[in-house]
């Protein structure tokens, strides 16, 4: 039991903007080999380019039936954008990647209806990520983007962000 | 079938909207058509509003404030001066909200202390503020505290402009009140509280009264006892 309650680590969590900038870097636990700032920042670019890389890569099947099916039926006259946007046929929005798993660590990533992207680093045996991740983006919503004296796509210095984030995730453990 | 005349009746909705809502109409018309000068002055049940919607808010009246003022101390002057008349109309609606027996003006500095701490924080932030005190400086100061203010809950004050304080703009409000009231002041100001490390948003409301106000109040006291 107690080794179990060790295993679960969050490590570190990186938020990355909408212009694949990385905004935020966070350490909460030093067992994860360190990446030097410099990572970090390739690490962010990396993965943004990848994560677009994964949305455009969506096999057709996926894709609704009926936009198929209203497509292929219908003659070349038809708009098919308008079959597409009429309310309750739209396609499910490509997600990328989500999850990125290793022997040591589990990269989740939680991407905002704006774009924004969290990362969080956790050892494997952590459970509720998608959970944890919520109530992040929770306290970042209230603490940067309800901070007036916040920039938005800029790096994120908010104390009482930082201070919720440890409260949260190093004090609940 | 059904869905293609559901847009048709949508657009109907809002044609007759249109046409019902006043020439200078928009967003300031609820669909109800009752404004908040239609409601009566003491319905206090419904009068909550979204701690988000207020944060919003005042980022846009800090960024407005920002932008003008050049300095920190002329920042915090610009927000208590938005504050200010907010303090005179509160005072008069909550004395008016207050049952007719002990809706009475204060006129002891005491008692417009306790108005400020109590019911006016209670309207404003649904709770009474934490402390009252007289400062040991001089007997025309008096402080009131408040461990958390709620203007400041989400708000991290970068490095660089370290001495702001945003609850300058409660410190207005107090200041309307006090200035409502009768009782004149030199200033109300916010402070940060030092070396806390319990409450590290506390914020100390320091009120300099003028010394006309200390001299009646010396008077009265004279009379009284």
């Amino acid at each position: 039991m107690l080794r179990k309650e060790q295993d679960r680590v969050v490590f570190t969590l990186l938020i990355i903007n909408k212009a694949g900038g990385l905004i935020y870097n966070r350490a909460f636990d030093s067992s994860l080999a360190g990446l030097s700032s410099n990572d970090s920042l390739i690490l962010a670019g990396t993965f943004h380019g990848v994560h677009a890389i994964a949305r455009n890569l969506c096999p057709p099947s996926a894709l609704p039936s009926s936009t198929l099916s209203s497509a292929s039926s219908t003659s070349f006259t038809s708009n098919p954008s308008a079959s597409a946007s009429a309310p309750g046929t739209r396609a499910t929005p490509a997600t990328g990647i989500q999850v990125l798993e290793t022997a040591r660590f589990r990269l989740t990533c939680f991407q905002t209806v704006t774009g924004t992207k969290f990362l969080l680093f956790t050892s494997p045996e952590q459970p509720n990520v998608d959970a944890i991740l919520r109530r992040v983006y929770e306290l970042y919503a209230d603490f940067v983007m309800k901070n007036p004296f916040y920039t938005t796509e800029m790096p994120v210095r908010c104390e009482k962000f930082d201070r919720g984030l440890v409260g949260f995730l190093v004090g609940a453990r | 079938m059904s869905i293609s005349q559901q847009p048709k009746a949508a657009s109907n909705v809002l044609q007759q909207q249109l046409q019902q809502a006043p020439p200078s109409g928009g967003l300031r018309y609820p669909s109800s058509k009752k404004t908040i000068y239609d409601r009566n002055l003491n319905r206090t049940r419904t009068s909550e509003l979204s701690r988000a919607s207020f944060a919003y808010l005042f980022i846009e009246m800090i960024s407005y404030a920002q932008k003008r003022a050049p300095s920190v101390s002329d920042l915090e002057k610009r927000l208590n001066a938005s504050g200010y008349p907010l303090g005179l109309k509160l005072l008069d609606l909550l004395i008016y909200r207050e049952p007719p027996r002990s809706a009475l003006r204060p006129t002891r500095i005491l008692a417009l202390l306790q108005f400020v701490h109590t019911t006016l924080w209670k309207h404003l932030f649904g709770r009474p503020a934490d402390a009252l005190e007289l400062s040991n400086n001089s007997p025309a100061e008096y402080m009131i505290t408040d461990n958390e203010p709620l203007v400041n809950a989400y708000i991290s004050i970068p490095k660089e402009m370290s001495q702001l304080n945003c609850a300058a703009y409660v410190a207005g409000i107090i200041e309307g009140v006090c200035d409502g009231a009768g009782f004149v002041t030199e200033s109300v100001t916010a402070h940060w509280a030092e070396g806390e490390d319990i409450w590290p948003g506390k914020t100390i409301f320091l009120i300099k009264f003028k010394p006309e106000v200390i001299e009646r109040e010396g008077i009265l006291k004279g009379g009284t006892s």
